[in-house]
């Protein structure tokens, strides 16, 4: 017997029981502001990479706009690294985001751009959350990012009480990520009626209620799926 | 050896130029000690001649007295006009003209002396010392000493204003900035240790570089909160060197900082960490120099209608309520207090798309746009706004509210210059 296992022995014999030297602690969870969302996948990890992806219309930024606002009630500083130029400041401030505790990279379509920010955000630390938004980023750029990048960036947030968050089309993390949700549009919602419809014309809703949509964790262990309804500023 | 200057102007500025030691007896007094000065000008009338021609030229006119001590040459300024050179051992026989009140004794010490018939300082320096300790006291035997030029007393020193400045003159141009970081490092180390020193910190940093084509190249750092880190300096200057850098090789590097108590805070056991304010600015400079200067910052709504309508600005700077402020202004339909419902996500092009829309019974029927086409499935709309109709900006458009068959839902409008799609609810 080496004299590592040897001494591995021994100890596990003073501590009363074989040890699990690889384990890792589980990381701390934080709420999504979604509650059917943290039913369904226990919350967000802190220090890892979290993925939100789904097609055009599925709920990805309104999830995101519930985590920052969320975060914001946690009274976090959060940054936003925006790759399309895509945010909107006045309805995340309406969801109850503060903006002056929100800092927000404007990478006008450029994706390095948005690794390098991220990147510079995580390993300067203090951030509650820090999101990466390559939600209108096309498929064939977003793919581009190699896989050594999401590592670095998984790397980074180690250890750090920072949720790291990209939101995309399609999953690009891949192993990288510690938690994969997919959002997909079930259905939408429209109230009121134009009060008088021109002769000839049918009435029509005058306003967007909201979406309803449909969540579903594809990492870690088996899909779990859950459904919210966003509703509309306007 | 001492000076003393009497008379209007800015006389503690001329005096720090000939001692760092100066005296301001009076407002309208300044005493120097001006031991030394021999070393460089000379005889005292060399002294006196040199101080007089710095005034002269400064502008200054006020008396000068040189003295064996202070309250002699500050006796000799006040009471003999122009320049005068109190020889040493004779300083009796040199203020003995001067009247008593010019020493300014008190009222009741200046009648009595008056009674006794006593007018000038040579009268009281005549005086025997015990009759005069047994008559008028301890200020009698001041008085006394003061008449004979015998005084002595040490200067209660002027604080010259700590000036947190620094500049190399350099023998060759610099066009390079590795070996510029190297002087900007060697000054700001000294500026810091002279800060630290001080028990002080920086809030301001100004940086001057004279170029080869005597223009000038400044460049001003502004930090959220006192810093007294030389590696953090180096850094912000260096990011904007290389973001602006200057026009011609450096000739003299001039560097300047505006002295700060430093921060002291204690944060709470159980508050949320934030980013550390200079290690903040720091990550925000190198974001900026990857996306640019307008890039990165907090959003800050600004209060009116219009779409789209926020300016970026520092971040973590207390901005009021924007959840107020969209009430006030009246934006805001489904708040968190009506619903407890998660907000539908608003993703914008900038600038919006310009749209072909087909219409079908005054609605949009087909729509096509830049990386947009398709049929229109449900639709809301129209929401019609308007707004600074009183300005030479004015708006106004019909928003819709789309369904696509490419499966988004989309925000498109209508306005006089044709149809927009704004961006997509997601």
């Amino acid at each position: 017997m080496s004299g590592a296992a040897g001494l591995k022995k021994q100890f596990e014999s003073v501590l009363g029981g074989a040890l699990e030297w690889q384990a890792r602690p589980a990381p701390e969870l934080v709420r999504s502001g979604v509650p059917e969302v943290d039913l369904a996948t226990g919350g967000l990890p802190r220090g890892c990479l979290t993925e939100i992806f789904g097609a055009a219309s599925s709920g990805r930024t309104s999830l995101l706009v519930a985590i920052l606002a969320e975060a914001a009630a946690r009274e976090e500083v959060c940054a936003l690294v925006d790759a399309e130029d895509a945010f909107d400041p006045a309805s995340t401030a309406a969801a109850g985001v503060r903006l002056d505790r929100l800092l927000w990279v404007r990478c006008r379509h450029n994706a390095e751009h948005a690794l390098k920010a991220a990147d510079l955000l995580v390993q300067g630390g203090g951030f509650g959350l820090v999101a990466m938004d390559f939600g209108d980023t096309p498929p064939a750029a977003a793919r581009r990012i190699s896989l050594t990048s999401w590592f670095r960036l998984r790397r980074a947030v180690e250890h750090t009480p920072t949720v790291l968050l990209a939101v995309a089309r399609q999953s690009n993390a891949k192993t990288c990520a510690s938690l994969m949700l997919e959002c997909a549009r079930e259905g939408t919602e429209w109230a009121g009626e134009s009060p008088a419809p021109p002769a000839g014309q049918e009435a029509c809703p005058t306003l967007l209620r909201g979406i309803r949509v449909h969540i579903a964790r594809r990492k870690p262990g088996r899909a779990v799926a859950a459904s919210f309804l966003c509703g509309a500023l306007e | 050896m001492f000076a003393c200057l009497h008379g209007p102007g800015n006389l503690a500025a001329l005096a720090f130029e000939f001692s760092p030691v100066v005296e301001r007896t009076a407002p309208d007094t300044v005493t120097l000690d001006a031991s030394g000065l021999d070393r460089l000008f000379g005889f005292p009338q060399d002294i006196a001649a040199a101080i007089a021609r710095r005034a002269a030229e400064t502008g200054v006119k006020a008396n000068l007295a040189l003295a064996s001590n202070p309250d002699t040459a500050i006796c000799a300024a006040r009471g003999f006009p122009g320049v005068g050179i109190v020889p040493y051992g004779d300083e009796a026989k040199f203020l003995g003209p001067l009247p008593v009140a010019s020493l300014a004794p008190s009222l009741e010490l200046l009648e009595t002396l008056e009674r006794w018939g006593i007018r000038r300082l040579r009268d009281l320096a005549a005086l025997p010392p015990l009759g005069i300790a047994e008559r008028l006291g301890p200020e009698g035997l001041r008085l006394r000493e003061l008449a004979r030029g015998e005084a002595r007393r040490k200067l209660v020193p002027l604080e010259d204003p700590p000036r947190f400045e620094d500049g190399i003159d350099l023998d060759y141009p610099v066009d390079l900035l590795e070996p510029l970081a190297f002087l900007l490092a060697r000054l700001l180390n000294g500026l810091c240790t002279r800060l630290a020193a001080r028990a002080l910190a920086a809030n301001e940093l100004r940086l001057r570089l004279t170029l080869e084509n005597r223009a000038a190249h400044e460049c001003t750092l502004r930090l959220p909160v006192a810093a007294l880190d030389p590696k953090t300096f180096l850094k912000l200057l260096q990011l904007d060197l290389a973001a602006h850098p200057p026009a011609a090789p450096v000739v003299h590097v001039w560097m300047g900082m505006n002295p700060v108590k430093p921060r002291s805070a204690q944060s709470g056991l159980f508050v949320p960490a934030a980013p550390e304010p200079v290690k903040l600015e720091l990550t925000l400079a190198r974001i900026k120099a990857i996306v640019g200067e307008e890039h990165a910052g907090s959003p800050e709504l600004l209060d009116t209608h219009r779409p789209d309508a926020f300016r970026m600005s520092r971040v973590l700077q207390r901005q009021p309520s924007d959840t107020a402020r969209l009430r006030r202004v009246g934006r805001l339909t489904i708040g968190p207090q009506v619903s407890n419902l998660p907000h539908l996500g608003f993703r914008i092009f900038r600038p919006p798309l310009p749209a072909r829309v087909a219409l079908a019974s005054g609605r949009p029927g087909f729509i096509a746009a830049e990386g947009i086409r398709g049929k229109v499935l449900e639709l809301a709309g129209p929401w019609r706004t308007s707004g600074d109709w009183w300005t030479s900006d004015p708006w106004s458009r019909d928003e819709w509210d789309i369904a696509l068959s490419d499966g988004a839902i989309y925000r498109v409008y209508c306005e006089p210059r044709g149809w927009f799609v704004e961006g997509s609810y997601d």
